[in-house]
Parts: structure tokens; C-alpha cells; sequence
């Protein structure tokens, strides 16, 4: 243990601070440069920063190149909060889409995102888990309740329902804006 | 401190310091000056005047201290009055860092309490560092995590050696409920908050799928109207602010038509305020059981009578009274404390980006592969170049032609650099070997 302050140096009043000393980058800016500097992207994914000096939100972009929802486009906003990785990212789908596990408002139900998050999970992580939305739409735990249960019911209807609205239509009641590449 | 009168008053604290004893530390030495220095010179900082800052205040008075600053940037609530005994009834709506400055120092004769009502990252380093010791009293793991940050970056190395004048002692303390634990952090010499991150439980969160279709707990019910209803309906035409009425009553109210629709019990609007807010029950003996500890740790450091809490002090009074103490150790690789800024020296400040990130491939001691670059500038972060990402690369390409002077990069400028090659982020410090005059 050190003894931090003798007696006779009753430092501080009128103490010049050092030259060079400058606020550090946060822990968590530091780790998010990590995080996008490693950020290995399956061919079928792309990101966007709108401003490249802030890597706390940005866009990526999903082009499936197989699955139900091959030749679609959807975008999904991350949102990286001064407590990362304590806590996840705030992600939102911007596109609307069909989607046993995405709602009609952007939510995502990606366990990663909320209950199984943990910090050593990266960005990376999470754009595998989105796109695995995509390749396996999970009707057991749905969002999209309407969707789920056509899933499950009849997987030509779900289909042909997912392509109506990526082509840009309506499925029920609810209109889909075009989200083809 | 001739009076008979303050003789008496500080006459248990001359116990302490004028006499040697067994659990003295070893370069103790018992002398009159120490009350002195505690009295007259030793300027602390209470971060937080709520449960644990109003305890810790009256005990850090009552000790004799008297320089005391006090930060927080909340306002006094109705719920607080049974614990936070520096309000009253009338101080309502009133700044807590005012309020609690105000009563010390009308009630303990000598003390200086200067009160600030504002957020700690409103302030900067000049502000810090005037402080010997910071003291703690937070809810909330991003402000713990700002202010371990703050002092870290405080530190001054010599050769690799951290100047022990620059180092600021933080002792932190927190409270749910029960429980409770104190820690005495020497930034960059012992365990800091960013070396424990993990010591934080998660929230508490729910599926969203079981929110949005299964909700069981009246809990879920909350959490749906919150995250689904509210952004959908934007009821106010703003964010949710759990301090509004109106606002949680209109959860409250959505939420018990969804309870009732799915046939859930015991909803009630004290539960809606508790999920909005996230509010962790508080316990009055708690919080002075820890600020007690607290203010027991700052008066070690700033006297070295006796040995430091070496390190973390956990107390559990769920069933009986348990407490236990262990050290909690430095993590070599953490992202705040480990990073001993390197030098890298620039020879000619007409350098291009370009030629310094082919140093830092090529030396000996870095040897990186596709480093990933970014500077804080005026406390403001610039990606410098980014290989990896295509859309930055594309945005930053351009500056690996411009010298590190067009980038803005001085001399003592810290660089945050992200590559393969290391397990971290890691800094490195600018050092331009001919400072030019001109450019100062």
C-alpha cells in the first residue's frame, strides 16, 4: 500500500495540472471500436454509418441470398448505449416486414437482444443472429402472431405471403412497402 | 484549535491520531498536524446526495472534514423523506445537492459543504482533480463507470511508473435492499470498476415473444405497454419519464387491461412506477451500514492511520448479519485501468496517416495487421481509418493522405487503435519528437 498523501505536501490549491493529460475515450468506445473494426460480415450483409466518427449507431443491411426471404432488403438500425456491454445494443428493424419474429413496429425478438445477452457477445454476434432470423423464422416464439400461425399451419401460404410483401402489397389488412433489391 | 471547547469535540479523533496503537500502519506517524490536514486541507467529492450521500455527508462532517463537495443532479422526491434525512417536506421538487449542502452545513459548525445540481459528466477534469478523495453514493452502473473512467484518466505515468500524487482514491458503496458493499479503488494500482464489470448482475429482462404473447406476470404486462404500446400509440408525443403522473397512470391503465385480458393478478400502479423506474427498494439501516464503512475507508486514506480495505466489503442482512471481505483483483487486460498509454514517436508532423499506420505494422513491438484507428479529439471521437468495414473505409479513405496535422493530431493526443493482433482497443500517445512552436 502506498501512502498517498504525506503530511507536508498538502497538495492541490493552486496545483497546475500536467500538460498532455486529456479525457481518455470511454470503455465502452473502446470496446465498440473493437467490436467494428473486427466485424466479419457474411456476404449477404452490409453496414451503413451515416457518421464515421460515431460507431454508436449505425445501419446494417440484410440481402438473404436463400430462404423465404431471398432477393428482399431490410434494414436494421443499432442503437450502442455508454453501457455497452453491460447492456446490448438497441436494434429496431427499419423495413417492414413479414415475420413470424419481427413486429409490424420494428421489434425483434432475438433472444441476444434482451434476455440471453451477455458481454462477452459482440456486434458480430448479433448480425449472425439476425440473419438466422431470416434463414429460420421461429414461429414457436412469435412477435408477429398472424404470421406464426400461418407458418405453422402451411409453409406454401406463408411463402407466397412473404414474397407478397416484399414485393410490396398487402397480407390481411396490413400494407407492406416494397423491400426488393 | 486552542478552545477547551474544540478540544473536546474532535478529543476522540485525537485518539486516534496523536497516539500509535496495534492497527496502526507501519509509516503511521501519530502527529497533531494529521487533524489538521483533515480539518483544513483534505477536499473531498460525495458523488450522489440520495440514500447513501445524505449518510455519508452527516458522517463525513461529523468526522471533521470540512471541505466537501457534493454533485447530483436529481431533485428531491416525496419518497425519499423517509430515508434521505437531510430533506423535508418543504424541499420537494428542490435540488438534493442544495438542500443537503445547506442542512450539514447549518448543523455542523466549521463544515463547508459547496453543493453542485448537475450531472458529474458536466464537469470536467480541472473539476477532479482538485479532489484528494471521491466518495460514492450512485445507483446507477453507467455514472460509476463515467467517474472510474474520469480518474483513470487523471493518472499521470512517469516511465511506465504511475505518479502516485495524480492518484485519486475512489471509494464506492452501493445498496439493494439487504444488501450492500463498500470498495476502495487506488485507480491504476488496484481492481477498478471496469475490472469487476462483470460483478453486476444484468437486468432483469424478458423475452419479447413472452411479453408480447404469452405474459404471465403482471410484470410482462408492464414491460408490453412500455416497449410496444408506448412507442406505438406515443400517447404524450415523448419519451416515457417515470417521474410524469400522467404518464404512468396511462400505463398503469393499459397495462391493467392487458392483466385483465390475459387474467393476471396483483397489478398495481406502485409496481408500474417500480418497473418504469427501475426502482431498487431501499433500506434505511443499509445505507448507513455501508456509508458508515465509506466514511471509515476516506478517513484511512486521508490519514493513513490504518490499513485500507483491501478491497471489496460485501454485507448481506437478508437473514441475520453476514459480511465478508476479499480483494478483488486487477484485471491485466482491462479496457480502463490497464491501459499505460505507449508512445509512439512521430518525427515529422507533415507525416500522412498512411505512413503511421505502416509504423505501426512494422515495428518491432506492434507488428499490426489491418489496425482500425480512431483519436478523441476536444473529447469528441474521430475515426481516423478503418480497413475492415467497407462503408468507413470508403468515408475514411481519404485521410490516409493528409498529414497527421491536417487530422488534427498533436502532440499528447491519444490514439485508440483496434487490430487482430491484440485482445483490446489499445491506446497509444502521440509524442512529436520536434514540437513545433508555431503550432502551439
Amino acid at each position: 500500500m502506498i501512502k498517498l498523501f504525506s503530511l507536508k505536501q498538502a497538495k492541490k490549491d493552486g496545483e497546475s495540472p500536467k500538460a498532455g493529460t486529456q479525457k481518455k475515450a470511454s470503455a465502452a468506445q473502446l470496446r465498440i471500436t473493437k467490436d467494428i473494426n473486427e466485424l466479419n460480415l457474411p456476404k449477404t450483409c452490409g453496414t451503413e454509418f451515416p457518421d464515421p466518427d460515431d460507431l454508436l449507431s449505425f445501419k446494417l443491411i440484410i440481402c438473404p441470398d436463400e430462404g423465404f426471404y431471398r432477393g428482399g432488403r431490410f434494414v436494421f438500425s443499432f442503437k450502442v448505449g455508454p453501457n455497452y456491454p453491460h447492456e446490448p445494443p438497441k436494434v429496431k428493424c427499419e423495413t417492414q416486414v413479414y415475420h413470424p419474429n419481427i413486429d409490424l413496429e420494428g421489434n425483434v425478438c432475438l433472444n441476444i437482444l434482451r434476455e440471453d445477452w451477455k458481454p462477452v457477445l459482440t456486434i458480430n454476434s448479433i448480425v449472425y443472429g439476425l440473419q438466422y432470423l431470416f434463414l429460420e423464422p421461429n414461429p414457436e416464439d412469435p412477435l408477429n402472431k398472424d404470421a406464426a400461425e400461418v407458418l405453422q399451419n402451411n409453409r406454401r401460404v406463408f411463402e407466397q405471403n412473404v414474397s407478397k410483401a416484399m414485393r410490396g402489397g398487402y397480407v390481411g389488412s396490413f400494407f407492406f412497402e416494397r423491400c426488393l433489391k | 484549535m486552542g478552545s477547551d471547547h474544540t478540544h473536546r469535540r474532535w478529543s476522540h479523533l485525537q485518539k486516534v491520531l496523536e497516539r500509535s496503537g496495534p492497527f496502526c500502519r507501519p509509516d503511521f506517524e501519530p502527529s497533531s498536524e494529521t487533524l489538521k490536514f483533515l480539518m483544513e486541507n483534505c477536499k473531498l467529492l460525495v458523488i450522489g446526495a440520495g440514500g447513501l450521500g445524505c449518510e455519508l455527508l452527516k458522517d463525513l462532517a461529523l468526522m471533521g472534514f470540512r471541505q466537501i463537495h457534493v454533485i447530483d443532479m436529481d431533485t428531491v422526491e416525496l419518497s425519499n423523506l423517509n430515508r434521505q434525512f437531510l430533506f423535508r417536506h418543504k424541499d420537494i421538487g428542490s435540488s438534493k445537492a442544495e438542500i443537503a449542502a445547506k442542512f450539514i452545513n447549518a448543523r455542523v459548525s466549521g463544515c463547508n459543504v459547496v453543493s453542485h445540481f448537475c450531472k458529474i459528466q458536466d464537469k470536467d477534469e480541472a473539476f477532479y482533480r482538485q479532489f484528494h478523495i471521491v466518495v460514492c453514493g450512485l445507483d446507477s452502473i453507467v455514472a460509476r463507470r463515467w467517474i472510474n473512467g474520469m480518474l483513470i484518466s487523471l493518472l499521470v505515468y512517469e516511465d511506465g511508473e504511475i505518479d502516485p500524487s495524480s492518484v485519486i482514491p475512489m471509494v464506492d458503496g452501493g445498496t439493494e435492499g439487504f444488501k450492500g458493499n463498500a470498495r476502495v479503488i487506488l485507480p491504476g494500482l488496484s481492481a477498478c470498476i471496469e475490472c469487476t464489470l462483470d460483478l453486476y448482475p444484468p437486468q432483469v429482462t424478458f423475452p419479447l415473444c413472452t411479453i408480447a404473447n404469452t405474459p404471465r406476470l403482471p410484470e410482462h404486462c408492464i414491460e408490453y405497454v412500455k416497449v410496444i404500446q408506448w412507442p406505438k400509440e406515443n400517447p404524450f408525443d415523448c419519451a416515457i419519464d417515470g417521474d410524469d403522473p400522467q404518464h404512468i397512470n396511462w400505463i398503469y391503465e393499459k397495462a391493467t387491461e392487458r392483466a385483465a385480458q390475459f387474467g393476471i393478478q396483483g397489478l398495481t400502479y406502485r409496481l408500474v412506477q417500480g418497473v418504469v423506474k427501475h426502482i431498487i427498494p431501499a433500506v434505511a439501516s443499509t445505507n448507513a451500514a455501508i456509508a458508515a464503512s465509506c466514511a471509515t475507508e476516506v478517513f484511512k486514506l486521508a490519514t493513513s492511520c490504518c490499513a485500507s480495505l483491501n478491497n471489496y466489503m460485501v454485507l448481506n442482512n437478508i437473514e441475520g448479519i453476514y459480511t465478508y471481505t476479499y480483494e478483488a483483483e486487477k484485471k491485466d487486460d482491462c479496457l480502463a485501468c490497464s491501459q499505460v498509454p505507449r508512445e509512439i514517436e512521430i518525427k515529422d508532423p507533415n507525416w500522412k496517416l498512411k505512413d503511421l499506420i505502416e509504423l505501426l505494422c512494422e515495428r518491432s513491438d506492434l507488428q499490426m495487421k489491418n489496425p482500425g484507428l480512431t483519436a478523441n479529439i476536444n473529447g469528441k471521437n474521430k475515426t481516423l481509418y478503418m480497413h475492415t468495414v467497407q462503408s468507413i473505409e470508403e468515408k475514411t479513405r481519404e485521410n490516409l493522405q493528409k498529414t497527421l496535422q491536417d487530422l488534427g493530431l498533436r502532440d499528447g493526443i491519444e490514439l485508440n487503435v483496434a487490430d487482430v493482433t491484440t485482445p483490446n482497443t489499445v491506446t497509444l500517445k502521440l509524442k512529436f519528437s520536434q514540437t513545433d512552436v508555431e503550432m502551439l
